[in-house]
Parts: C-alpha cells; structure tokens; sequence
C-alpha cells in the first residue's frame, strides 16, 4: 500500500495520470517498432522519430503544467490568434504542393492550422460553458458561427482533411454539451441532402475520379487504384498471426506507398495479423476510454467538454485512417495517430493529451 | 458571480447530462471499432488466402518511363529542337545520414556552386524526403568520373542519366519555339484536371510556349512500363515485360531556320520584329522577335539571376514582338485603306486632291501635317500609295468616319487574333466609337479618325496582324490564317498540318484590289516611290509599302530630330512587301523600333536584303516552294 501511494502521488505532482500515460508510451513503442520496419530497417529514421516522439511527450509534460483556469481564460484570445494566423496563411503563406498551408515567420515556419486543432474545441468549450448545459439554441448557432469560420479558411487552403477533423472537434462539443436530438437529426439529413449537389455541382472531375476509385480500385490498378489495393493486399495477406516483424513482403519491397507515413497501419497488419490488430485497437480503446473516465469525473463543464472532444476527435483520427487504409473511405491523408512518421500531428496529439493529463490531475488535486 | 452560482445549481443535472452524451459516444465508438475490426477479419480472416496469393504474385514492380518528346525540325529538316543526355547528381535526403557534412565534401569534390546548393535547399523543402531531389544539374565528364570513383562514400547520392531538351539555335528561334521546363504547382494541377497526369509519371518537364506549348499533346507521347520481378530484398533480377513508353510525335515547322537567320541578322541590334508569309497559306517562313533570349536556360532550369535579368530588362525580351507587340500600323495599311475607300465609293481612280502640305478639319484651326512640309501637290490615289501622301488619306479617313473604317479593318483581320498556331497573341487595338466608350468612357473626335487614316491614334496592329493583311491584298481577298506547323511526322507517316482560311474580303468591284496592287508595286518601281532607292536594281519584281511610325506626338511648332530626342521616343520605321510581283510567294512584315530614320530609309532596306536572300542566295528553297 505504501509504495503505492507514494507513486501515485509522484505522478500526481507531475500532473500525469498513470493509465493513460502508460498506454501512450506503448503507442510510442509500438510506432518505433513499426517505423524501423516500415522504413526498411532505417535506424537514421527510427532514431528522428523517436526524436519526435521525445519531444512530443516533453511538450504534453509542459502543458499538464498550466493551470486549468488559465487555459479556460486563454481560450478565446489563443483561437483569435489562430484566426489571424489563419488570414496571414491566405495572404502570405507559403505553398507546398499547391496548397498555402505554412507561415514564415522569419525564425520559424508554422502551421496556424496545427494550432486550430486545439483552439477550436477550446474556444467552443468555453463559449458553451460560459452558460451551462445544455446549451439554448441561441448559444448553438454562435458556437456554429465560432467553428465555421476557421473551418472554412482551413477549407481555402485547400486542406479539406484538416478542416473536417477540426470541424468534428468542434461539433463533439456541442454533442457532448447536449445539443438536442432533433437538431442533430436536422443536420444529418441535411448533410446526407448535400451530398448529390456536392457531387453534382460542386466536385471537379478529379475530385469524382477520386470517388469512384475508392468505390471500386480495381478500375484503375497501376493509376490511383494502385496504393489502396497494395494497402489491402498487405493488410489481408498478414492473416491471423502476421508474417512477422520485418517480414512483410508488401512493405519491405516497396510495393506500397507511403508505407511508413499515412498507410503504416497496412505495414503492421502485415507483419502482426489480425492479433496484433485486435492489440493495437485494445490499446487505442483504452486510451480513449480512459479519455472518457476523465471527462465524467471533471468538475468544470468547460474541463468536461474539452477533455471529451479531445478523445473523441482521437478517436475520429483513427477510425478514418484505419478506415481508409483498410477500403472502407476514401484516401484522405490522415495519419495513424501517434504511430505514422512525421512530427506535426505527434507533437499536437500529444499536447492535446497533456490538457487532459491536466484535467485528470486537476480533479485529484480538489479530492485531496 | 451570477454564472458561478448558475453553474452550482446546475451542476448535478449538467453532469447527468454529460454522463449520457458520454455514454451514447462510447456506444458509437465500440460500435465503429466492431465495423474495423469485422472489416479486418474480412480481410485477414476471410480472404486471407487470396489476398496470399496476390502477395506472393507481387513481385513485380511496376515502374513508369518517360517517352521521349518528339524532334522538331524546319521545313528542309535541320533539327531545331532535340533531346540531349545529361548526367545529374541527385540526393534522396531520407537516405543521407549527416546531409550538410555530405553537401559541404560533395562541394569541394565537384567544385559545386553556392547558387545550386541553394535551389537543392530549395527544392528539398518542396519534395518529400524519399525523394530524389537534384544537386547538380549537368556534370561534365570530370566531374562524373570523380564522383564515381569515390561514390561509396555517399550513400544515397547518385548519378541518374535523363534527357534534356535541347536548342540548338539557341535564341534565334526561342519566340516561336517556345521552351521546355520543369513541371510546376500549376502544370500539375492542369494535369490532373484534364485527366492526363498518369500520362506524366515519368516526365519533369513541359513545353511552355511557343510551338512546345501548342503541341505538348503531340510532342509528349505516352508513357510506358517496365514489370521488374524482384526479389525478398527487392532487388532487380530481371525485367518481366514492357510496355515502351511511346515517344511523342516529330514536328516539322514551315520555319527555313536559314532565312529565319538571315532575318535576325538583317534586324541587326534593332529592336522590332521580321516575318516571312507564304499568303497563299499563310506558312510562316520567318517570325523574327528582337531582342531574343536563350530557350536553353528554360530547358536546363533557369538560375534566379538569370531569370530576374530578362524580367527586369528594359526591353522586354520575353515579350514576343511579332505576335504580342502592338504598333501603331503608320502608312503601311494605305494600300487597304484605299480598298475601303473604293469600295465605299468616296474616292474613285481618278479623284485628284490637292495637298498643300498640311489638311484642316473645316472650321478648326489644327493642321495636320504631310510628312513631306510643301506638299505633294495635286495626288490620286496611286501617288498617294506611292509618295505615301498624309493629306489624301487625312481627308479620306475623315469622310469615310471611324466605325466604316473600323468594320473593313477587322474584316482585313485588325483587332482580332491571327489564330496562330502558338498561345503568346495579342489582338492589339482596332478602335471603333463603342471601343472608346467601352475603354475610357469618351466620346470619339472627329480629329482622332484624321490620325487614324495614316495609322495613328488608338489604333495598334501586331506584326503578324500586319503580314496578313498585306496577305489580304495580294490574294485580292482570301485571309490565310498563319501557320508554323508544315507537317507532324508519326511512326513515318507525313500529316500534314491543316491551312486555314478565315472568312474572305469580298469586293463589289474585284477591281479594286488591282489599284492598291499597283499602288504598291509602284512604291518599289516608281521613281517618286518610297521604296524606290532601297529596291534599285533587283533582280526580281516586288511591291510594298513603309510606314514611319511616330511614338510621341510632336507639338504644332515643334521640329522632329531623331538625333536629338531620347531613343525610346524615336520613330518606329516599317515596311510590308510581297514578290514576285505577278505571283507572290512571299509577304514579308518588318517594324524596327526608335530608329534614326523611317520606313524607306531603315526598313525597307531591310525588306530589300531579305528578299535578294530568298531569291538569290537561297535558290533551292524557292524551288522546293510549293
């Protein structure tokens, strides 16, 4: 008992909260593991990702730091901010395979839009809780106005993926703040009315051939059918136990394309079959329901319905990654969270997470 | 504090609340994870066996290759535009362990400029980092035999061998040819919405302008692959099959690159344009624009400073001056004047006008003034050609007003594109009273359609615009459209290129164009013509007009002195021809811009060397001619 205690309170008092942190580091080591394969055994690469890895983790330890009434009160300044940095990208910003994305700061080059993906559920969490739940309708259609804007400058950039993800952040706020059935049932048959008129009027004919390779890759296979029926080929020729680590024929041969970005959950299907899947969505479920606990238990409503979207927009990054890997949507360009190459999106998920760690530890700190 | 306690009372309902969203978001979340992981079994479970057994069939890699672009020739087949091999150094900074230590030894190894480790830099930014991104662009043989030797040392660097278009008239033909370069954002873009990107898998760059713009569909070719059977490690054993990539089509240009060389060295350092007209289809011979640059820089990848200094250059190289420069056409459009004015019956063969050296509008004091100050006395028609008389056509233009002279122009092709078959064309200015009020929201004075009847005012014609109006008159009616494509050469087959024609002048009285002829065959034979001293003694029949264009307006009193004015404001001197004078095979257009001098004394000169070219010096072009 007394061991115990005293680490749990260690943990406490770096503001961590044990399960969680202990399922994020296995995420990490499973991306290290997969990476070092994905790459053809490129120690240079594993090594830079574990770099960023490191870094991440710093930065999720930092802000667990900041006291959660400060986030609460920086809330809206930090999405004006983002809104500013949004217009300087669609003014000045630099473009990187044709789309404006990045702003050159002169000392630094940055990614207002990687900002986004935690002021926008901060800034509508905070709107929300500045009344209380649930939110009037009059609340609800700000809290829309406060999300569109971003939402659709992202959308200019052109970064279609990001915007929707961020959009989603933003609309599991307003779920969780309960916003009432039938305005949800609205929108969903709104949305599904949009769709023939998105197709019909608005897609360019690029966009449709994207539609309709996804809904059958085989019209296409050496063109753009190409990198999904690789995907699915690795991911179902793993089978039950794998072909083991550094074994997969699709990825080691470079049959697949960006393997060890946005398609590595086909490189470990491949290598650890259907086992190592069900482990690795075990783990992702976990981390996403010990996300959950920590929203219940908060005390604030705004701690509540930040710490809720959070894990629910996580959850959104894996479902569409695994989803579209696997055939089931369209290719969106979304990494696998926390395991795909790349330091962007590593060091924003795991900032996100280190407001939950606050907001874990913060509730302990009241109960003691 | 009336929120705070807000917030207290509410705080059970708030959390009950919450606690059920939480609970229908996991429900959705389990659920979606059953979807996944029922579409995995589906995949691993399943299908697991044939799913093996494409896996173990995929050890052939499929690999794009580039077609080779088609070979431009002129029309007696010297090559003007081919693929040359060149070695590069390339890098994928994914597989560099320490890349500035690699750069920096790579630098003093190849002795490699900063000015190419910056675009590297540059385009590393741009490309992923498995990429291959170049380093050096050509190596010469040294430097390719230093690097072999000690390649070793740099993994992931390495020699790649490609293609690179080539010019070897370097600028002498760069504005009808056009260039090729690297494929940019928004070639690509294009690309992919056309539905063609698969098609350029393997290729870098793109034909730009000129003819490799306009025929990049033909010049392309399709892309092929090659099947690689590799083995566990992924290394080559054999090529399986291939699908050759199918090289694009060969063109071959109307374009005599000899005479086109004649041309630009008879413009000499002059600024203007030069072109050279079969009227009979419109083939263009020779489209000279002055000043040129090397399409070469384009091809290899042009450096910043390289690419600044045409931009910034005062005198517009990159302008194309035949097809985009507009000039005020001056005396050179007299002879179609004088077809309208027929045809419109103000004027007759034998109405005679008396020119003292200056015309007035009636009841305004403004003269304006014959270029020749005492006068050409009683003129006709013809003598107005010939002197190149102001007053008669100041007098004509007024009675014939703007918007008749402006509708037979544009049937003459003013104001309106040629149709060449390159993208870089201006339709210059053809004004007209709704052209005025649509432009700058004025009314159009009387005065203006007085300039107007010498080729002033408003109105601005390419040169192109020019060579085939003159084409006009000499094919008393027919409008060829002009044309740089003689024939596209595929797998040994000759295809002609398609001769167009745009809707004809029609004439009530055909006679008409026989006066203009005449008019112009005289500005060369006559003694009082203007281009009579320029054509002394030639060996063939021709005919022609010149043309002196003013580029600043000159005050009432003031005298003009080439000598003295700055040189962007001196005049622009002009001249159209055509020969042989019974059966013309060529019209030649030429503009000189800020000359010393004018029309018959600069241009038409110009006119008279070209000419003793193509039927003297080069006599087996005239023959081939068709």
């Amino acid at each position: 008992m007394h061991p115990d205690h005293q680490r749990t309170s260690l943990l406490q008092r770096l503001h961590m909260d044990g399960p969680l942190l202990l399922a994020l580091i296995a995420v990490a080591v499973v991306s290290l593991i997969t990476v070092y394969s994905a790459s053809g055994e490129d120690l240079g690469m594993t090594e830079r990702q574990g770099i960023r890895i490191g870094a991440a983790f710093f930065a999720m330890f930092v802000i667990a730091q900041i006291p959660l009434d400060s986030v609460q009160r920086w809330s809206l300044p930090l999405f004006s901010v983002g809104i500013v940095l949004l217009l300087a990208v669609l003014l000045v910003g630099e473009s990187s395979k044709g789309a404006q994305r990045w702003l050159n700061l002169g000392f630094i080059t940055i990614q207002p839009s990687e900002l986004m993906k935690l002021a926008v559920p901060m800034a509508v969490a905070w709107f929300i809780a500045e009344q209380g739940l649930p939110p009037t309708l009059r609340r609800l259609a700000g809290a829309f106005l406060l999300l569109l804007v971003p939402v659709l400058m992202i959308a200019k950039q052109p970064d279609l993926g990001t915007s929707l993800l961020i959009a989603s952040s933003g609309i599991f706020v307003l779920f969780l703040a309960g916003m009432s059935w039938k305005i949800i049932g609205f929108f969903a048959i709104a949305i599904g009315s949009f769709a023939p008129i998105l197709w019909v009027f608005l897609m360019r004919d690029y966009q449709r051939q994207r539609v309709l390779t996804f809904l059958d890759p085989e019209r296409d296979p050496l063109g753009a059918g190409y990198q999904i029926i690789q995907s699915k080929i690795a991911i179902g020729s793993g089978g039950m136990e794998g072909k083991g680590w550094l074994q997969g024929t699709q990825s080691q041969l470079e049959f697949l394309p960006e393997r060890h970005t946005d398609f590595i959950f086909s490189v470990f299907s491949e290598e650890f079959g259907l086992v190592g899947v069900i482990g690795l969505f075990a783990l992702y479920g976990f981390i996403i329901f010990r996300g959950m606990i920590i929203s219940m238990r908060a005390q604030r409503v705004y701690q509540k319905l930040l710490a809720g979207s959070l894990t629910l927009t996580f959850f959104i990054y894996v479902m569409v990654n695994v989803g579209m890997v696997s055939g089931l949507l369209p290719v969106v360009g979304v990494p696998l969270p926390l395991i795909s190459y790349g330091g962007t999106s590593m060091v924003t998920l795991l900032a996100g997470f280190g407001l939950l760690m606050a907001i874990a530890t913060n509730r302990r700190l009241i109960h003691a | 504090m009336r929120r705070r306690r807000t917030t207290i009372r509410d705080h059970h309902a708030e959390s009950a609340l919450f606690g059920r969203r939480v609970v229908v978001a996991l429900v959705i979340v389990v659920a979606v994870f059953g979807v996944l992981i029922s579409n995995m079994y589906q995949l691993q479970v399943t299908q697991f066996q044939s799913f093996q057994t494409r896996s173990n069939d995929n050890r052939i890699k499929v690999v794009p290759l580039a077609p080779n672009r088609g070979i431009i020739y002129d029309r007696e087949g010297r090559i003007l535009a081919e693929n040359r091999p060149v070695l590069s150094l390339e890098v994928v900074p994914e597989r560099v362990k320490d890349l500035p230590a690699t750069i920096a030894k790579l630098t003093d190894l190849l002795a490699i400029e900063a000015e190419a480790i910056e675009r590297f830099e540059r385009n590393r930014q741009r490309e992923r980092r498995f990429e291959h991104v170049i380093l050096l662009d050509q190596l010469n043989q040294q430097q390719a035999a230093l690097f072999a030797a000690r390649q070793h040392e740099f993994p992931g660097v390495s020699i790649e061998a490609r293609l690179v278009r080539h010019y070897p008239y370097g600028e002498s033909l760069t504005h009808a040819l056009g260039y090729v370069a690297k494929i940019n954002q928004r070639d690509a873009q294009r690309l992919k919405e056309q539905g063609v990107d698969a098609n350029y898998a393997a290729t870098r760059t793109i034909g730009k302008l000129g003819i490799e713009g306009f025929y990049e569909e033909q010049l392309h070719g399709t892309v092929g692959y090659q099947q690689v059977e590799v083995d566990i490690h992924g290394r080559s054993l054999r090529t399986l099959a291939i699908e050759p990539p199918i090289p694009g089509q060969d063109l071959v240009l109307e374009i005599d690159i000899e005479l086109q060389r004649q041309a630009q060295q008879v413009l000499g350092e002059n600024r203007g344009s030069i072109i050279v007209m079969d009227p009979r289809n419109g083939a263009v011979l020779a489209m000279v624009s002055q000043p040129s640059y090397d399409p070469n820089w384009f091809a290899q990848g042009i450096s910043v400073a390289q690419y600044r200094s045409l931009l910034d250059s005062r005198h517009s190289p990159l302008l194309n001056r035949a097809t985009q420069g507009g000039y005020p056409p001056a005396s050179t459009i007299k002879p179609q004047l004088a077809v309208v004015g027929l045809e419109e019956g103000i004027i007759t063969p034998d109405t005679q006008v008396w020119d003292p050296g200056w015309f007035q509008i009636k009841g305004v004091d403004h003269r304006y003034r014959d270029w020749l100050s005492w006068g050409h006395g009683w003129v006709n028609v013809n003598t107005a050609i010939v002197e190149s008389c102001d007053t008669f056509y100041y007098d004509l233009a007024l009675k014939l007003g703007i918007d008749t002279i402006s509708e037979h122009m544009t049937q003459f092709g003013f104001g309106s594109l040629t149709g060449i078959d390159i993208g870089e064309e201006s339709a210059a200015v053809m004004p007209s009273r709704g052209w005025k009020r649509a432009r700058f929201n004025q009314p159009w004075y009387a005065g203006e359609t007085v300039s107007i009847g010498i080729g002033q005012s408003y109105w601005t014609v390419t040169p192109m615009q020019l060579a085939v109006a003159t084409a006009v008159v000499v094919n008393k009616g027919e409008r060829p459209v002009p044309r740089l494509l003689r024939t596209i050469r595929d797998a040994g087959i000759e295809l002609p290129a398609v001769h167009e024609q745009r809707a004809p002048v029609q004439l009530s009285n055909p006679q008409n164009w026989q006066i203009a002829l005449t008019g112009m065959e005289d500005v060369v034979g006559s003694i009082k013509g203007t281009a009579h001293r320029a054509f002394k003694g030639a060996t063939y029949t021709s005919g022609g007009k010149t043309g002196t264009a003013q580029v600043r307006s000159i005050g009432q009193d003031e005298e003009y002195d080439a000598e003295k004015i700055a040189e962007r404001f001196r005049d622009n001197a002009m001249y159209v021809g055509y020969a042989p004078a019974d059966s013309p095979e060529i019209v030649v257009a030429i503009t000189a811009e800020n000359v010393v001098g004018g029309g018959s004394s600069v241009a038409a000169p110009m006119a008279r060397k070209l000419m003793d070219y193509y039927f003297n010096d080069d006599a087996e072009v005239a023959d081939n001619a068709p």
